[in-house]
């Protein structure tokens, strides 16, 4: 563990290798945990299954490298797909938990996010894939920093789809209905808002979201049917970190989380890497609970 | 005619507890190719029994609670090997160390083990506690969650315990059969001890008072009780028996691990919730009764699923959970309250319901 924090002393250029990194990865969790603090706030529902629906639009990227498309193509029919699937497993599963207490909610998308995990591991079978695309990777400084091309793409992608999102929810009649419900859903429904609509379109929308920051991890990274937990728990840690409707808030959060896996990564070993994540969940749920202790209040 | 009824069902469940008793001790006699999972069923009776103190009675939902099994696992492992032999040198060497153990020296660090492992699962339970008890509900469980996976990771690249290749734990001083028996009496009387305890537990109280708090915790402590205190209490409990259970059944299956042996977080970990919620949580016979019929479902029908048995699991969380969260008990409950001695007061339920109406 010294010795490579004295390598990363040693060689500066190392550390802009990991921030780089850990920057252009934590774009895409802060997209799904965008999608997560979404239907958070909308329908107070806690998605177990966030993750899943990531590495299930990441499989709809896979499934596009076999048939010889490009993945980007995946992006959106991935969106589509999920949107289509987020519609149903709302109407089956979410529509019966949202009113009843948080627990139900919670338990209910973990027993999801084990029928998708296990399917996936059914159909595509439990080994570690990857969305070629077939980019060139970028020589840095002389050789010593690399960097993948569609690395940057999708980092582009993410900004463009976090930006679309952003002005939908601005500009469109059904996102100011999603934050005139995620206000007070009461007197939205008195102003003659279907708020039953307005849940099902934001959970749709979440798992939209989910399947395009899939598309773009199984380009960059490895997508594997049991990793979709690491996603959700990633989501949670910068959702509880940001708090809710705080976009700028998750990006710094996603793009911290990021970073800060890479450097445990390199300094800890790889095998620490996901330890990392929930050390860091803990973390911030135990300062949450300081912060809150003072005020002589919990964290609910 | 509620005295009559009352009498006629404890006298039924006097017959129905020596039955399950009597089931108990002939079982492995009885059918001796099913000793392990036989054994395995008051195993998973206990991992019901222990979540429903937190979950059902506090209404503290842990999805974490697997860490206290397999911390209780480690716990024995090392003291037991710890008594005779370095334990660093002994991990490290993979299992190509092979220590004779002498009949005293196995069956006193058992016994040092089970006891190291109850109090100091015991113990992590209250510092575990202090950590995770200002989160409410969804945190909770999703803190609970991270700390349980998080142990597994770490043991896993921790190598004085054997990292990720594991413990073989010590060789029983024995044949076949009498191990099988010898384990699976120690699973039978952890499983009735911890029942039995919660029964008088539940008797008194601590049952009112871990209810006080799962139905508002604010006037709880608002009436003086010292909620945290409880808590940690209720927990300490369930990482005692969880300890135990641990210890015990690292030793039953010889080789420990930390990802699928000791923290199966999403496997064991989540059955005990299943278990108490299809029974009925909030209830004593409830994670009994959710316990016996999952684990019979499972034994069952596991290997007629041909790998769609993860997915029949999960759906089942879900219809269990959406559909029918009050649980068998819950709902024999509501149906049929005068069996289990709750008298309804016509007066004060019109009272209710005219209440009710009015507020309508």
């Amino acid at each position: 563990m010294w010795d490579n924090i004295s390598l990363l002393v040693i060689a500066p250029l190392l550390n802009v290798q990991l921030l780089m990194d850990g920057v252009l990865i934590g774009a895409i969790f802060a997209l799904a945990a965008y999608g997560l603090a979404l239907v958070w706030g909308v329908t107070n529902v806690k998605n177990l299954a966030q993750g899943d629906f990531v590495i299930m639009g990441g499989y709809i990227a896979y499934v596009f490298t076999t048939l010889g498309i490009h993945p980007i193509l995946a992006l959106p029919v991935a969106m589509v797909l999920m949107f289509g699937f987020g519609w149903i497993i709302y109407r089956l599963i979410i529509a019966h938990v949202i009113e009843r207490d948080l627990f139900t909610s919670l338990l209910a998308t973990f027993g999801l996010a084990l029928v998708i995990q296990q399917t996936l591991n059914l159909i595509f079978g439990p080994d570690v894939q990857i969305a070629e695309s077939g980019f060139d990777i970028l020589f840095l400084f002389g050789g010593q920093v690399t960097l993948a091309e569609i690395k940057l793409v999708a980092l582009v992608l993410a900004g463009l789809l976090a930006a679309m999102i952003v002005i939908f929810m601005k500009t469109s009649r059904m996102g100011q209905a999603i934050r005139a419900t995620a206000q007070n859903a009461r007197a939205a429904k008195i102003m003659g808002i279907d708020t039953d609509r307005v849940y099902a379109f934001t959970f749709a929308m979440n798992a939209a979201i989910c399947g395009a920051a899939g598309v773009l991890i199984s380009m960059i990274w490895v997508i594997q049917p049991f990793f979709g937990i690491s996603y959700s728990i990633r989501s949670f840690v910068i959702v509880t970190a940001a708090g809710l409707g705080n976009l700028p808030g998750v990006i710094i959060a996603g793009l911290g989380l990021g970073a800060a896996e890479q450097f445990s990564g390199f300094v800890l070993g790889a095998e620490f890497q996901q330890a990392t994540v929930v050390g860091l969940l803990v973390l911030v749920l135990m300062y949450r609970q300081i912060q809150m202790r003072r005020q002589r209040r919990v964290v609910s | 005619m509620t005295a009559l009824v009352k009498k006629r069902a404890g006298l039924g469940s006097i017959l129905g507890q020596a039955a399950i008793l009597a089931f108990g001790v002939a079982a492995p006699f009885l059918f001796p190719a099913y000793t392990f999972q036989i054994a395995m069923l008051w195993i998973m009776i206990l991992f019901a029994l222990t979540w429903d103190i937190m979950g059902g009675q506090m209404g503290y939902n842990s999805l974490g609670n697997i860490l206290f099994f397999g911390a209780g696992m480690y716990i024995s492992a090392v003291v037991q090997i710890g008594i005779v032999y370095d334990v660093a040198e002994y991990t490290a060497a993979f299992g190509a160390i092979k220590i004779d153990f002498t009949e005293a020296q196995y069956y006193i660090g058992f016994a040092l083990g089970i006891v190291a492992a109850a109090v100091g699962c015991t113990l992590f339970a209250a510092i575990f506690g202090s950590m995770v008890f200002g989160l409410r509900g969804p945190y909770f469980a999703i803190g609970t969650l991270g700390v349980a996976i998080a142990a597994g990771e770490l043991v896993g690249g921790w190598d004085y315990v054997g990292g990720g290749s594991g413990i073989s734990m010590p060789v029983f001083p024995g044949d076949v059969e009498p191990r099988a028996l010898f384990f699976y009496f120690l699973c039978f009387i952890s499983a009735l001890a911890t029942f039995v305890f919660l029964r008088w537990v539940y008797s008194g109280r601590f049952k009112t008072t871990i209810n006080a708090i799962r139905d508002d915790e604010e006037k709880a402590e608002a009436m003086g009780i010292h909620t945290t205190r409880y808590k940690i209490v209720a927990w300490g409990i369930a990482a005692f028996f969880l300890g135990i259970s641990g210890a015990i059944f690292g030793n039953m299956i010889g080789f420990i691990e930390p990802l699928e042996v000791a923290f199966p977080t999403v496997t064991l970990g989540i059955f005990m919730v299943v278990m108490s919620l299809l029974g009925g949580k909030g209830t004593l016979w409830g994670p009994v009764l959710g316990a016996t019929l999952f684990h019979l479902l499972k034994e069952v029908t596991w290997i007629y699923l041909l790998g769609w048995q993860w997915v029949a699991l999960g759906t089942l969380i879900i219809v269990n959970v959406v559909f029918f969260q009050q649980g068998i008990l819950g709902w024999a409950q509501d149906k049929w309250p005068q069996f289990f001695g709750i008298v309804v007061d016509e007066k004060l339920s019109a009272q209710g319901a005219a209440a009710r109406e009015a507020a309508e």
